[in-house]
């Protein structure tokens, strides 16, 4: 219990996926706008992540392993995930319409979203069981909401700013980020163990 | 919406017809289209591993050999591929391509391996590749599209290497490896941590749009990132979206 304790403020904190592990740059950087669709977009990221992280650790343990065919890994994964977000899309929409509506326009996108994978490829490398790498999961979509809320809420006000010519549009959002970024190393020295 | 997107593609496309000769292409991917610095695609490598200047041309080579490789293939296959079911089958083919770099690097890079660690793998997912596999091969003949993926592969890689290079430089205090700056400075930490990172591209972006004069980079921004891949045509997609909700 601990343990998985550990994981989760890890995760959400120590090493937030965007801004100390750069995963889900895009998204990051895409839609965060404004705070409604940021919104949107987190919970679709963490919907998708927890989902992921439990068929891919599935596909590891159960096909991959016995075959011995783990330098398949990076295909087997991507098509997992695609797949999975197809089957996600079409299930939401059939069964239930309300949340399909909230989420769905950001479902098709997260495929490619390097969060997703990234985090696939970490519950690997770390040899982390079923429950662990699916609070991982979890927990990664967690860092991704806070990251993407707080930052939206700072993108908002740079709309209004008055910005030199040069810096206007991806460069003083890069600068913004930055900022964002120096307050989650304060996070760095929190251990738990 | 999707029609409008879809207006945005075709208008590049065309767009890129009009430049034919392969000087040309090559040229477009080092500055007019540099992924990292105009396109804003692939920001996860760029960011990720780019504490020395060495891992910047590491990752580069690697990103160019599956761009070309994919490039390549994708454009012999143009007229196999069927429309609908296109995304997944660029995936197949990054994929493999991703694979064989993966392998080739654990065998005779061990030590840049383990430094680019799972960014390697995630080059599937990089937006570039998408990219130039949605925008260009699909549409052009497999010299072209070779071409074009040397041309952007170089652009990413120059990219990526002045990065890690300032952050080498000012973080650490040696470039490729040799001590530079030992009596000039002490080296600030800053730069090779994540928000130094963000900070340095930043301002690097600024510097480049100076410097080749951009309009108004927002617009060209919008469209490019507009049409390109899945994940990024997506996100684009989305924030429109949510913007008429």
């Amino acid at each position: 219990m601990k343990e998985l304790f550990a994981i989760l403020i890890g995760a959400i904190l120590v090493e937030n996926f965007v801004l100390t592990k750069f995963l889900g740059i895009c998204p990051f950087l895409g839609v965060s706008q404004k705070t409604s669709t940021a919104l949107g977009m987190s919970g679709a990221v963490t919907f998708v992540l927890v989902i992921s992280q439990a068929v891919t650790w599935l596909t590891n343990e159960y096909l991959l392993k016995p075959y011995g065919l783990e330098y398949l890994q990076t295909i087997a994964f991507i098509l997992v995930i695609a797949t999975l977000v197809q089957f996600v899309e079409t299930v939401l929409k059939k069964t239930m319409p309300a949340l399909y509506k909230a989420l769905g326009v950001y479902l098709p996108l997260i495929t490619t979203n390097c969060a997703v994978l990234g985090s696939a490829l970490i519950f690997v490398e770390r040899d982390y069981t079923f429950i662990q790498s699916v609070v991982f999961g979890f927990a990664a979509g967690l860092g991704f909401t806070l990251a993407l809320i707080l930052f939206s809420g700072i993108r908002e006000r740079l709309e209004t700013a008055d910005i030199p010519e040069a810096f206007k549009g991806m460069p003083i959002t890069l600068i913004a980020a930055s900022l964002v970024s120096i307050t989650f190393m304060g996070f760095a020295g929190l251990i738990i163990s | 919406m999707r029609l409008h997107w879809y207006v945005l593609c075709q208008e590049v496309i065309e767009m890129e017809k009009k430049k034919k000769s392969l000087g040309s292409i090559f040229l477009d991917g080092i500055i007019n289209q540099n992924p990292a610095f105009r396109l804003l695609l692939g920001n996860c490598p760029s960011l990720a591993i780019t504490t020395l200047a060495k891992n910047g041309v590491g990752m580069g080579l690697a990103a160019t050999f599956v761009l070309v490789g994919s490039n390549l293939f994708i454009s012999l296959l143009r007229k196999i591929i069927p429309e609908k079911v296109r995304i997944p089958c660029f995936i197949v083919v990054i994929a493999s391509f991703t694979t064989i770099v993966e392998m080739i690097m654990a065998a005779f890079l061990p030590e840049l391996d383990k430094e680019l660690g799972i960014y390697i793998p995630l080059i599937v997912v990089n937006c570039i590749i998408f990219a130039r596999a949605e925008m260009f091969a699909q549409k052009n003949p497999p010299v072209e599209s070779f071409m074009d993926g040397i041309g952007m592969g170089t652009g990413f890689m120059i990219a990526i290497t002045i990065i890690g290079s300032v952050r080498e430089l000012l973080g650490s205090g040696t470039w490729m490896g040799i001590p530079v700056t030992v009596n000039l400075f002490e080296p600030a930490t800053f730069f090779i941590l994540p928000p130094g990172g963000f900070l340095v591209m930043g301002l690097l972006i600024a510097l480049f749009n100076k410097v080749f004069k951009v309009k108004d980079p927002r617009t060209i921004e919008d469209k490019e990132v507009g049409c390109c891949a899945v994940g990024c045509q997506g996100c684009a997609n989305a924030a429109n979206g949510g913007e008429t909700v």
